[in-house]
Protein backbone atom coordinates (compact mmCIF):
# COMPACT_ATOMS: atom_id res chain seq x y z
CA UNK A 1 0.00 0.00 0.00
CA UNK A 2 2.70 2.45 1.04
CA UNK A 3 4.90 1.42 -1.87
CA UNK A 4 2.02 2.18 -4.21
CA UNK A 5 1.54 5.63 -2.73
CA UNK A 6 5.21 6.29 -3.33
CA UNK A 7 5.13 5.31 -6.97
CA UNK A 8 2.08 7.51 -7.53
CA UNK A 9 3.89 10.40 -5.86
CA UNK A 10 7.04 10.04 -7.92
CA UNK A 11 5.08 9.54 -11.14
CA UNK A 12 3.04 12.68 -10.52
CA UNK A 13 6.20 14.67 -9.88
CA UNK A 14 7.88 13.39 -13.03
CA UNK A 15 4.82 14.14 -15.16
CA UNK A 16 4.67 17.75 -13.94
CA UNK A 17 8.44 17.98 -14.43
CA UNK A 18 8.14 16.94 -18.05
CA UNK A 19 5.19 19.13 -19.04
CA UNK A 20 7.33 22.13 -20.01
CA UNK A 21 9.85 19.88 -21.77
CA UNK A 22 7.08 18.10 -23.66
CA UNK A 23 5.73 21.47 -24.76
CA UNK A 24 9.18 22.52 -26.01
CA UNK A 25 9.51 19.28 -28.00
CA UNK A 26 6.03 19.76 -29.39
CA UNK A 27 6.90 23.28 -30.56
CA UNK A 28 10.19 22.23 -32.08
CA UNK A 29 8.44 19.99 -34.63
CA UNK A 30 5.92 22.64 -35.68
CA UNK A 31 6.19 25.35 -38.29
CA UNK A 32 5.92 28.93 -37.06
CA UNK A 33 2.66 29.34 -38.94
CA UNK A 34 1.20 26.47 -36.96
CA UNK A 35 2.60 27.67 -33.63
CA UNK A 36 1.04 31.10 -33.89
CA UNK A 37 -2.23 30.05 -35.48
CA UNK A 38 -3.55 27.54 -32.96
CA UNK A 39 -2.78 25.49 -29.89
CA UNK A 40 -2.46 21.75 -30.34
CA UNK A 41 -1.09 18.96 -28.18
CA UNK A 42 0.98 17.49 -30.97
CA UNK A 43 2.23 18.83 -34.30
CA UNK A 44 -0.33 18.55 -37.08
CA UNK A 45 2.34 18.67 -39.76
CA UNK A 46 5.60 17.33 -38.36
CA UNK A 47 8.53 19.34 -39.72
CA UNK A 48 12.27 18.87 -39.28
CA UNK A 49 13.01 22.26 -40.82
CA UNK A 50 13.99 23.76 -37.46
CA UNK A 51 16.53 21.04 -36.70
CA UNK A 52 17.86 21.06 -40.26
CA UNK A 53 18.40 24.81 -40.03
CA UNK A 54 20.54 24.40 -36.90
CA UNK A 55 22.61 21.57 -38.34
CA UNK A 56 23.40 23.34 -41.59
CA UNK A 57 23.89 26.91 -40.38
CA UNK A 58 27.58 27.48 -39.42
CA UNK A 59 26.62 30.09 -36.79
CA UNK A 60 24.40 27.65 -34.90
CA UNK A 61 26.85 24.80 -35.27
CA UNK A 62 29.63 27.11 -34.13
CA UNK A 63 27.63 28.02 -31.05
CA UNK A 64 27.41 24.38 -29.99
CA UNK A 65 31.07 23.73 -30.74
CA UNK A 66 32.27 26.81 -28.81
CA UNK A 67 30.12 25.96 -25.81
CA UNK A 68 31.28 22.36 -25.69
CA UNK A 69 34.95 23.33 -26.14
CA UNK A 70 35.11 25.83 -23.31
CA UNK A 71 33.14 23.45 -21.08
CA UNK A 72 35.59 20.59 -21.70
CA UNK A 73 38.62 22.85 -21.37
CA UNK A 74 37.30 24.19 -18.09
CA UNK A 75 36.57 20.69 -16.77
CA UNK A 76 40.10 19.53 -17.50
CA UNK A 77 41.73 22.59 -15.93
CA UNK A 78 39.52 22.54 -12.85
CA UNK A 79 39.94 18.86 -12.01
CA UNK A 80 43.69 18.81 -12.70
CA UNK A 81 44.35 21.83 -10.52
CA UNK A 82 41.98 20.74 -7.79
CA UNK A 83 43.32 17.19 -7.31
CA UNK A 84 46.56 17.99 -5.43
CA UNK A 85 44.87 20.70 -3.40
CA UNK A 86 42.05 18.38 -2.37
CA UNK A 87 44.67 15.82 -1.32
CA UNK A 88 46.45 18.41 0.79
CA UNK A 89 43.25 19.58 2.50
CA UNK A 90 42.18 16.02 3.17
CA UNK A 91 45.49 14.67 4.50
CA UNK A 92 47.36 17.48 6.20
CA UNK A 93 46.91 20.43 8.48
CA UNK A 94 48.90 23.50 7.55
CA UNK A 95 49.07 27.19 8.32
CA UNK A 96 45.89 28.87 7.18
CA UNK A 97 44.23 25.72 5.87
CA UNK A 98 40.78 26.49 7.27
CA UNK A 99 40.84 30.10 6.07
CA UNK A 100 41.96 29.04 2.63
CA UNK A 101 39.24 26.43 2.43
CA UNK A 102 36.59 28.96 3.38
CA UNK A 103 37.98 31.52 0.94
CA UNK A 104 37.71 28.94 -1.85
CA UNK A 105 34.17 28.13 -0.81
CA UNK A 106 33.28 31.82 -0.83
CA UNK A 107 34.24 32.00 -4.51
CA UNK A 108 31.73 29.27 -5.21
CA UNK A 109 29.12 31.58 -3.75
CA UNK A 110 30.23 34.77 -5.50
CA UNK A 111 27.51 36.21 -7.72
CA UNK A 112 28.63 36.01 -11.35
CA UNK A 113 27.09 39.44 -11.94
CA UNK A 114 29.70 40.93 -9.59
CA UNK A 115 32.47 39.56 -11.78
CA UNK A 116 31.01 40.31 -15.20
CA UNK A 117 32.44 43.81 -15.50
CA UNK A 118 35.95 43.18 -14.07
CA UNK A 119 36.30 39.97 -16.10
CA UNK A 120 35.48 41.92 -19.22
CA UNK A 121 38.25 44.43 -18.42
CA UNK A 122 40.73 41.76 -17.35
CA UNK A 123 40.40 39.47 -20.34
CA UNK A 124 40.26 42.40 -22.71
CA UNK A 125 43.56 43.72 -21.40
CA UNK A 126 45.38 40.36 -21.59
CA UNK A 127 44.08 39.71 -25.10
CA UNK A 128 41.97 36.67 -24.26
CA UNK A 129 38.64 38.38 -24.87
CA UNK A 130 36.39 36.49 -27.30
CA UNK A 131 38.31 33.21 -27.03
CA UNK A 132 37.17 29.96 -25.46
CA UNK A 133 40.07 30.40 -22.99
CA UNK A 134 38.46 33.48 -21.49
CA UNK A 135 35.26 31.60 -20.68
CA UNK A 136 37.09 28.45 -19.57
CA UNK A 137 39.25 30.47 -17.14
CA UNK A 138 36.36 32.61 -15.95
CA UNK A 139 34.36 29.53 -15.05
CA UNK A 140 37.29 28.37 -12.90
CA UNK A 141 36.03 31.00 -10.46
CA UNK A 142 33.40 28.61 -9.16
CA UNK A 143 34.43 25.27 -10.67
CA UNK A 144 37.88 25.01 -9.06
CA UNK A 145 36.51 25.50 -5.53
CA UNK A 146 33.67 23.10 -6.31
CA UNK A 147 36.08 20.45 -7.57
CA UNK A 148 38.32 20.89 -4.51
CA UNK A 149 35.32 20.50 -2.24
CA UNK A 150 33.92 17.40 -3.91
CA UNK A 151 37.31 15.69 -4.25
CA UNK A 152 38.20 16.49 -0.65
CA UNK A 153 35.03 14.70 0.43
CA UNK A 154 35.81 11.63 -1.66
CA UNK A 155 39.52 11.53 -0.69
CA UNK A 156 38.66 11.70 3.00
CA UNK A 157 36.69 8.50 2.49
CA UNK A 158 39.93 6.66 1.59
CA UNK A 159 41.80 5.51 4.72
CA UNK A 160 45.20 7.10 5.22
CA UNK A 161 46.73 3.70 5.95
CA UNK A 162 46.82 3.16 2.19
CA UNK A 163 49.13 6.15 1.74
CA UNK A 164 51.38 4.90 4.53
CA UNK A 165 51.50 1.31 3.31
CA UNK A 166 52.41 2.43 -0.19
CA UNK A 167 55.20 4.57 1.17
CA UNK A 168 56.52 1.62 3.24
CA UNK A 169 56.41 -0.53 0.12
CA UNK A 170 58.80 1.91 -1.47
CA UNK A 171 56.50 3.81 -3.77
CA UNK A 172 57.70 7.34 -4.44
CA UNK A 173 54.92 9.87 -3.96
CA UNK A 174 54.26 10.78 -7.61
CA UNK A 175 54.15 7.13 -8.61
CA UNK A 176 51.87 6.28 -5.68
CA UNK A 177 49.57 9.18 -6.55
CA UNK A 178 49.15 8.21 -10.18
CA UNK A 179 49.30 4.41 -9.96
CA UNK A 180 47.42 3.72 -6.75
CA UNK A 181 45.61 6.78 -5.53
CA UNK A 182 43.96 8.05 -8.71
CA UNK A 183 42.30 4.71 -9.51
CA UNK A 184 40.97 4.59 -5.93
CA UNK A 185 39.19 7.92 -6.26
CA UNK A 186 38.12 7.38 -9.87
CA UNK A 187 34.46 7.78 -8.85
CA UNK A 188 35.20 11.05 -7.14
CA UNK A 189 37.06 12.34 -10.19
CA UNK A 190 34.13 11.35 -12.39
CA UNK A 191 31.67 13.12 -10.15
CA UNK A 192 33.85 16.24 -9.88
CA UNK A 193 34.24 16.32 -13.66
CA UNK A 194 30.50 15.92 -14.04
CA UNK A 195 29.81 18.89 -11.80
CA UNK A 196 32.38 21.08 -13.52
CA UNK A 197 30.82 20.15 -16.83
CA UNK A 198 27.38 20.89 -15.50
CA UNK A 199 28.07 24.31 -14.01
CA UNK A 200 30.14 25.46 -16.96
CA UNK A 201 27.48 24.25 -19.38
CA UNK A 202 24.57 25.96 -17.65
CA UNK A 203 26.32 29.27 -16.84
CA UNK A 204 25.51 31.91 -19.42
CA UNK A 205 26.06 35.37 -18.00
CA UNK A 206 29.87 35.25 -18.02
CA UNK A 207 29.99 33.16 -21.18
CA UNK A 208 28.04 35.69 -23.19
CA UNK A 209 29.72 38.73 -21.60
CA UNK A 210 33.21 37.51 -22.50
CA UNK A 211 32.57 36.65 -26.13
CA UNK A 212 31.37 38.45 -29.24
CA UNK A 213 31.99 36.54 -32.48
CA UNK A 214 34.73 33.95 -32.48
CA UNK A 215 33.76 32.06 -29.34
CA UNK A 216 30.07 32.86 -29.15
CA UNK A 217 28.29 30.26 -26.96
CA UNK A 218 25.02 28.67 -27.95
CA UNK A 219 23.12 30.90 -25.51
CA UNK A 220 24.17 34.06 -27.33
CA UNK A 221 23.19 32.56 -30.66
CA UNK A 222 19.79 31.80 -29.19
CA UNK A 223 19.22 35.37 -28.06
CA UNK A 224 19.71 36.54 -31.62
CA UNK A 225 16.60 34.71 -32.71
CA UNK A 226 14.74 37.47 -30.86
CA UNK A 227 16.04 40.36 -32.90
CA UNK A 228 15.32 38.71 -36.24
CA UNK A 229 12.09 39.61 -37.99
CA UNK A 230 9.44 38.35 -35.59
CA UNK A 231 10.00 35.49 -33.16
CA UNK A 232 11.15 32.20 -34.62
CA UNK A 233 9.62 30.05 -31.89
CA UNK A 234 10.13 26.78 -33.72
CA UNK A 235 13.84 27.37 -34.19
CA UNK A 236 14.27 28.53 -30.59
CA UNK A 237 12.52 25.38 -29.32
CA UNK A 238 14.61 23.10 -31.49
CA UNK A 239 17.81 24.73 -30.20
CA UNK A 240 16.52 24.35 -26.66
CA UNK A 241 15.87 20.65 -27.17
CA UNK A 242 19.36 20.13 -28.58
CA UNK A 243 21.03 21.84 -25.58
CA UNK A 244 19.48 19.24 -23.28
CA UNK A 245 21.25 16.35 -24.98
CA UNK A 246 24.83 16.80 -23.67
CA UNK A 247 23.49 17.09 -20.13
CA UNK A 248 21.36 13.98 -20.45
CA UNK A 249 24.34 12.03 -21.79
CA UNK A 250 26.71 12.97 -18.98
CA UNK A 251 24.11 12.30 -16.27
CA UNK A 252 23.67 8.81 -17.62
CA UNK A 253 27.36 8.09 -17.00
CA UNK A 254 27.35 9.20 -13.38
CA UNK A 255 23.81 8.10 -12.47
CA UNK A 256 24.98 5.77 -9.71
CA UNK A 257 27.12 8.40 -8.01
CA UNK A 258 25.11 11.51 -8.71
CA UNK A 259 23.28 11.55 -5.39
CA UNK A 260 26.51 11.29 -3.42
CA UNK A 261 28.04 13.95 -5.67
CA UNK A 262 25.28 16.41 -4.89
CA UNK A 263 26.04 15.93 -1.24
CA UNK A 264 29.60 16.97 -2.26
CA UNK A 265 30.95 13.56 -1.30
CA UNK A 266 29.89 14.16 2.29
CA UNK A 267 27.37 11.45 3.05
CA UNK B 1 39.87 15.12 11.85
CA UNK B 2 42.20 15.76 14.75
CA UNK B 3 44.90 13.23 13.86
CA UNK B 4 45.84 14.87 10.58
CA UNK B 5 49.60 15.50 10.63
CA UNK B 6 50.96 19.04 10.44
CA UNK B 7 52.91 19.71 7.31
CA UNK B 8 53.41 23.09 5.77
CA UNK B 9 54.82 21.42 2.69
CA UNK B 10 51.18 20.68 1.85
CA UNK B 11 51.11 24.27 0.63
CA UNK B 12 52.93 23.14 -2.50
CA UNK B 13 49.88 21.08 -3.43
CA UNK B 14 47.68 24.10 -3.05
CA UNK B 15 49.75 26.44 -5.21
CA UNK B 16 48.09 25.60 -8.56
CA UNK B 17 44.66 26.28 -7.13
CA UNK B 18 45.94 29.48 -5.59
CA UNK B 19 47.33 30.74 -8.90
CA UNK B 20 44.14 30.01 -10.81
CA UNK B 21 41.89 31.51 -8.17
CA UNK B 22 44.09 34.58 -7.78
CA UNK B 23 43.77 35.21 -11.49
CA UNK B 24 40.08 34.53 -11.74
CA UNK B 25 38.89 35.94 -8.45
CA UNK B 26 41.23 38.21 -6.53
CA UNK B 27 42.51 40.21 -9.49
CA UNK B 28 39.04 41.08 -10.82
CA UNK B 29 37.88 41.81 -7.29
CA UNK B 30 40.67 44.37 -6.90
CA UNK B 31 39.47 46.12 -10.07
CA UNK B 32 36.06 46.44 -8.49
CA UNK B 33 37.51 47.82 -5.26
CA UNK B 34 39.48 50.27 -7.36
CA UNK B 35 36.42 51.57 -9.18
CA UNK B 36 34.41 51.76 -5.99
CA UNK B 37 36.59 54.51 -4.48
CA UNK B 38 37.14 56.56 -7.63
CA UNK B 39 35.11 58.74 -9.95
CA UNK B 40 35.80 59.50 -13.58
CA UNK B 41 35.46 62.49 -15.87
CA UNK B 42 35.70 60.24 -18.90
CA UNK B 43 38.78 59.52 -21.03
CA UNK B 44 40.15 57.12 -18.45
CA UNK B 45 40.79 59.95 -16.05
CA UNK B 46 40.05 58.77 -12.55
CA UNK B 47 40.23 60.60 -9.24
CA UNK B 48 39.78 59.65 -5.61
CA UNK B 49 36.18 59.68 -4.46
CA UNK B 50 36.46 58.21 -0.96
CA UNK B 51 33.42 56.42 0.38
CA UNK B 52 30.90 58.56 -1.49
CA UNK B 53 29.61 55.72 -3.67
CA UNK B 54 29.04 53.57 -0.61
CA UNK B 55 27.28 56.36 1.30
CA UNK B 56 24.95 56.86 -1.63
CA UNK B 57 24.27 53.18 -1.98
CA UNK B 58 23.48 52.54 1.66
CA UNK B 59 21.21 55.56 1.99
CA UNK B 60 17.73 54.44 0.86
CA UNK B 61 16.61 58.04 0.20
CA UNK B 62 18.93 58.42 -2.79
CA UNK B 63 18.00 57.10 -6.20
CA UNK B 64 20.55 54.28 -6.30
CA UNK B 65 20.13 53.50 -2.59
CA UNK B 66 16.38 53.08 -2.97
CA UNK B 67 16.87 50.82 -5.95
CA UNK B 68 19.39 48.69 -4.10
CA UNK B 69 17.29 48.40 -0.98
CA UNK B 70 14.16 47.34 -2.85
CA UNK B 71 16.09 44.85 -5.01
CA UNK B 72 17.64 43.40 -1.84
CA UNK B 73 14.25 43.02 -0.16
CA UNK B 74 12.77 41.44 -3.30
CA UNK B 75 15.67 39.03 -3.51
CA UNK B 76 15.42 38.00 0.15
CA UNK B 77 11.67 37.39 -0.20
CA UNK B 78 12.29 35.37 -3.34
CA UNK B 79 14.98 33.21 -1.71
CA UNK B 80 12.77 32.61 1.31
CA UNK B 81 9.72 31.66 -0.78
CA UNK B 82 11.55 29.21 -3.04
CA UNK B 83 13.31 27.57 -0.08
CA UNK B 84 10.01 27.15 1.76
CA UNK B 85 8.53 25.37 -1.27
CA UNK B 86 11.54 23.43 -2.51
CA UNK B 87 12.76 22.04 0.79
CA UNK B 88 9.60 20.11 1.83
CA UNK B 89 8.84 19.15 -1.76
CA UNK B 90 12.38 17.91 -2.35
CA UNK B 91 12.33 15.79 0.82
CA UNK B 92 8.93 14.35 -0.14
CA UNK B 93 10.20 13.46 -3.61
CA UNK B 94 13.32 11.86 -2.12
CA UNK B 95 11.17 9.64 0.11
CA UNK B 96 9.19 8.56 -2.97
CA UNK B 97 12.25 7.62 -5.06
CA UNK B 98 12.34 3.81 -5.45
CA UNK B 99 15.14 2.03 -3.56
CA UNK B 100 15.76 -1.04 -5.71
CA UNK B 101 15.93 -2.18 -9.30
CA UNK B 102 16.40 -0.46 -12.62
CA UNK B 103 13.88 2.22 -11.71
CA UNK B 104 16.37 3.89 -9.35
CA UNK B 105 18.82 4.94 -12.05
CA UNK B 106 16.10 6.01 -14.46
CA UNK B 107 14.30 8.10 -11.83
CA UNK B 108 17.51 9.79 -10.70
CA UNK B 109 18.44 10.71 -14.26
CA UNK B 110 14.98 12.13 -14.97
CA UNK B 111 14.94 14.13 -11.74
CA UNK B 112 18.39 15.55 -12.46
CA UNK B 113 17.64 16.51 -16.05
CA UNK B 114 16.42 20.09 -15.43
CA UNK B 115 19.67 20.79 -13.56
CA UNK B 116 21.69 20.28 -16.75
CA UNK B 117 19.70 22.55 -18.99
CA UNK B 118 21.52 25.83 -19.70
CA UNK B 119 19.92 28.61 -17.70
CA UNK B 120 18.98 30.66 -20.74
CA UNK B 121 17.19 27.61 -22.10
CA UNK B 122 15.36 27.16 -18.79
CA UNK B 123 14.23 30.74 -19.27
CA UNK B 124 13.21 30.06 -22.86
CA UNK B 125 11.27 26.92 -21.91
CA UNK B 126 9.25 28.84 -19.36
CA UNK B 127 8.87 31.88 -21.53
CA UNK B 128 7.19 29.70 -24.12
CA UNK B 129 5.32 27.53 -21.59
CA UNK B 130 3.84 30.54 -19.79
CA UNK B 131 2.68 32.65 -22.76
CA UNK B 132 -1.10 32.97 -22.99
CA UNK B 133 -1.18 32.66 -26.76
CA UNK B 134 1.17 29.76 -27.49
CA UNK B 135 2.08 28.33 -24.08
CA UNK B 136 0.40 25.37 -22.43
CA UNK B 137 0.40 26.84 -18.91
CA UNK B 138 -0.69 30.35 -19.85
CA UNK B 139 -3.40 29.13 -22.20
CA UNK B 140 -4.69 26.55 -19.71
CA UNK B 141 -4.83 29.05 -16.82
CA UNK B 142 -6.63 31.64 -18.90
CA UNK B 143 -8.87 28.89 -20.26
CA UNK B 144 -10.15 28.03 -16.77
CA UNK B 145 -10.72 31.69 -16.06
CA UNK B 146 -7.61 32.70 -14.08
CA UNK B 147 -6.31 36.06 -15.18
CA UNK B 148 -2.70 35.29 -15.94
CA UNK B 149 -0.22 37.33 -17.95
CA UNK B 150 3.41 37.13 -16.94
CA UNK B 151 4.60 40.12 -18.98
CA UNK B 152 1.96 42.60 -17.75
CA UNK B 153 0.87 41.53 -14.32
CA UNK B 154 3.41 41.52 -11.42
CA UNK B 155 1.69 38.69 -9.54
CA UNK B 156 1.75 36.43 -12.59
CA UNK B 157 5.38 37.34 -13.23
CA UNK B 158 6.32 36.42 -9.65
CA UNK B 159 4.32 33.20 -9.82
CA UNK B 160 6.08 32.25 -13.05
CA UNK B 161 9.57 32.94 -11.67
CA UNK B 162 8.85 30.99 -8.48
CA UNK B 163 7.35 28.05 -10.40
CA UNK B 164 10.29 28.07 -12.75
CA UNK B 165 12.75 27.99 -9.89
CA UNK B 166 10.88 25.17 -8.15
CA UNK B 167 10.81 23.24 -11.42
CA UNK B 168 14.49 23.88 -11.98
CA UNK B 169 15.98 23.18 -8.55
CA UNK B 170 13.72 20.88 -6.50
CA UNK B 171 15.56 17.98 -8.15
CA UNK B 172 18.80 19.01 -6.47
CA UNK B 173 17.26 18.95 -2.99
CA UNK B 174 15.61 15.62 -3.81
CA UNK B 175 18.95 14.12 -4.88
CA UNK B 176 20.73 15.43 -1.79
CA UNK B 177 18.02 14.12 0.52
CA UNK B 178 18.02 10.81 -1.32
CA UNK B 179 21.77 10.48 -0.68
CA UNK B 180 21.12 11.22 2.99
CA UNK B 181 18.25 8.71 3.25
CA UNK B 182 20.27 5.97 1.63
CA UNK B 183 22.95 6.35 4.29
CA UNK B 184 20.48 5.34 7.04
CA UNK B 185 21.13 1.71 8.04
CA UNK B 186 18.23 -0.73 7.68
CA UNK B 187 18.49 -1.60 11.36
CA UNK B 188 16.95 1.78 12.24
CA UNK B 189 13.84 1.01 10.23
CA UNK B 190 13.60 -2.52 11.66
CA UNK B 191 13.78 -1.18 15.19
CA UNK B 192 11.03 1.31 14.36
CA UNK B 193 8.88 -1.47 12.93
CA UNK B 194 9.27 -3.55 16.09
CA UNK B 195 8.26 -0.55 18.15
CA UNK B 196 5.23 -0.12 15.91
CA UNK B 197 6.20 3.44 15.03
CA UNK B 198 3.97 5.34 12.61
CA UNK B 199 5.27 6.57 9.24
CA UNK B 200 5.28 10.12 10.57
CA UNK B 201 7.30 9.28 13.65
CA UNK B 202 9.80 7.32 11.54
CA UNK B 203 10.22 10.47 9.48
CA UNK B 204 10.32 12.80 12.47
CA UNK B 205 12.64 10.75 14.68
CA UNK B 206 14.85 8.82 12.27
CA UNK B 207 14.92 10.33 8.82
CA UNK B 208 14.85 14.04 9.56
CA UNK B 209 17.72 14.01 12.12
CA UNK B 210 19.84 11.91 9.76
CA UNK B 211 19.12 14.33 6.94
CA UNK B 212 20.27 17.33 8.94
CA UNK B 213 23.72 17.45 7.42
CA UNK B 214 22.71 17.20 3.76
CA UNK B 215 19.88 19.65 4.36
CA UNK B 216 22.34 22.26 5.59
CA UNK B 217 24.28 21.82 2.34
CA UNK B 218 21.03 21.97 0.38
CA UNK B 219 19.91 25.17 2.08
CA UNK B 220 23.34 26.72 1.57
CA UNK B 221 23.48 25.90 -2.14
CA UNK B 222 19.86 26.83 -2.78
CA UNK B 223 20.03 30.07 -0.86
CA UNK B 224 23.17 31.20 -2.64
CA UNK B 225 21.94 30.22 -6.07
CA UNK B 226 18.60 31.97 -5.60
CA UNK B 227 20.32 34.99 -4.10
CA UNK B 228 22.34 35.49 -7.27
CA UNK B 229 19.66 34.47 -9.74
CA UNK B 230 20.09 36.30 -13.02
CA UNK B 231 19.72 34.39 -16.27
CA UNK B 232 16.28 32.82 -15.92
CA UNK B 233 14.29 35.94 -14.93
CA UNK B 234 16.25 38.04 -17.39
CA UNK B 235 14.95 35.82 -20.19
CA UNK B 236 11.40 35.39 -18.92
CA UNK B 237 10.50 38.80 -17.52
CA UNK B 238 13.64 40.93 -18.00
CA UNK B 239 13.12 42.19 -14.44
CA UNK B 240 9.65 43.47 -15.22
CA UNK B 241 6.87 44.30 -15.42
CA UNK B 242 8.29 47.60 -14.22
CA UNK B 243 10.73 46.61 -11.47
CA UNK B 244 8.62 43.79 -10.07
CA UNK B 245 11.10 40.96 -10.60
CA UNK B 246 14.29 43.01 -10.77
CA UNK B 247 16.55 41.05 -8.40
CA UNK B 248 20.02 42.13 -7.25
CA UNK B 249 21.99 40.57 -10.09
CA UNK B 250 19.64 41.90 -12.74
CA UNK B 251 19.90 45.38 -11.32
CA UNK B 252 23.67 45.15 -11.02
CA UNK B 253 24.14 44.01 -14.60
CA UNK B 254 21.85 46.83 -15.77
CA UNK B 255 23.99 49.39 -13.93
CA UNK B 256 27.39 47.88 -14.76
CA UNK B 257 27.05 46.72 -18.36
CA UNK B 258 23.96 48.65 -19.47
CA UNK B 259 24.60 52.12 -18.07
CA UNK B 260 28.39 51.61 -17.51
CA UNK B 261 27.99 53.46 -14.23
CA UNK B 262 31.26 52.13 -12.83
CA UNK B 263 31.30 53.75 -9.39
CA UNK B 264 27.78 52.76 -8.42
CA UNK B 265 28.15 49.31 -9.93
CA UNK B 266 31.43 48.68 -8.10
CA UNK B 267 30.10 49.82 -4.74
CA UNK B 268 27.01 47.70 -5.25
CA UNK B 269 29.14 44.69 -6.24
CA UNK B 270 31.17 44.93 -3.07
CA UNK B 271 28.21 45.30 -0.74
CA UNK B 272 26.41 42.46 -2.56
CA UNK B 273 29.52 40.27 -2.30
CA UNK B 274 29.96 41.04 1.39
CA UNK B 275 26.35 40.06 2.09
CA UNK B 276 26.78 36.69 0.36
CA UNK B 277 30.11 36.21 2.11
CA UNK B 278 28.58 36.82 5.55
CA UNK B 279 25.70 34.43 4.97
CA UNK B 280 28.07 31.87 3.50
CA UNK B 281 30.30 32.12 6.57
CA UNK B 282 27.37 31.50 8.91
CA UNK B 283 26.42 28.34 6.99
CA UNK B 284 30.04 27.21 6.85
CA UNK B 285 30.40 27.55 10.61
CA UNK B 286 27.24 25.53 11.19
CA UNK B 287 28.50 22.89 8.78
CA UNK B 288 31.94 22.46 10.31
CA UNK B 289 30.38 22.26 13.75
CA UNK B 290 28.05 19.50 12.57
CA UNK B 291 31.09 17.74 11.12
CA UNK B 292 32.92 17.91 14.42
CA UNK B 293 29.95 16.76 16.46
CA UNK B 294 29.65 13.76 14.17
CA UNK B 295 33.37 13.02 14.50
CA UNK B 296 33.21 13.17 18.30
Amino acid sequence: MRIQGRSIGISAYLIVLFLPIYWLLNMSFKTNAEITSRLSFWPQHVTFRNYAHIFFDPVWRGGFIHSLSYVCLNTVISVTVALPAAYAFSRYRFIGDKHLFFWLLSNLMAPAAVFAMPFFNLYYSVGLFDTIWAVALAHCLFNVPLAVWILEGFISGIPREIDETASLDGYAFPRFFVKIFLPLIANGIGVAAFFCFMFSWVEQLLASTLTTIHAKPIASVMTQVYSAAGMDWGLLSAAGVLTMIPGAVVIWFVRNHIAKGFALGRV
Amino acid sequence: MMDKPWSNRAWFFVIPVLVVVLFSSLLPMMTVVNYSVQDTMGQNHFFWNGAAWFQNLLDPTTDIGGRFASALVRNLIFSFVVLMIELPLGIAVAICIPRHGWKVGATLVLIALPLLIPWTVVGTIWEIFARQDIGLLGAALNGIGVHYNDTQDPTSAWATIVMMDVWHWTGMIALLSYAGLKAIPDAFYQAARIDGASRWSVFRNIELPKLQKVLVIAVLLRFMESFMIYTEPSVVTGGGPGEATSFLSLDLVKIALGQVDLGNAAAMSIVYYLITLTICWIFFTIMTQLDQRKGA
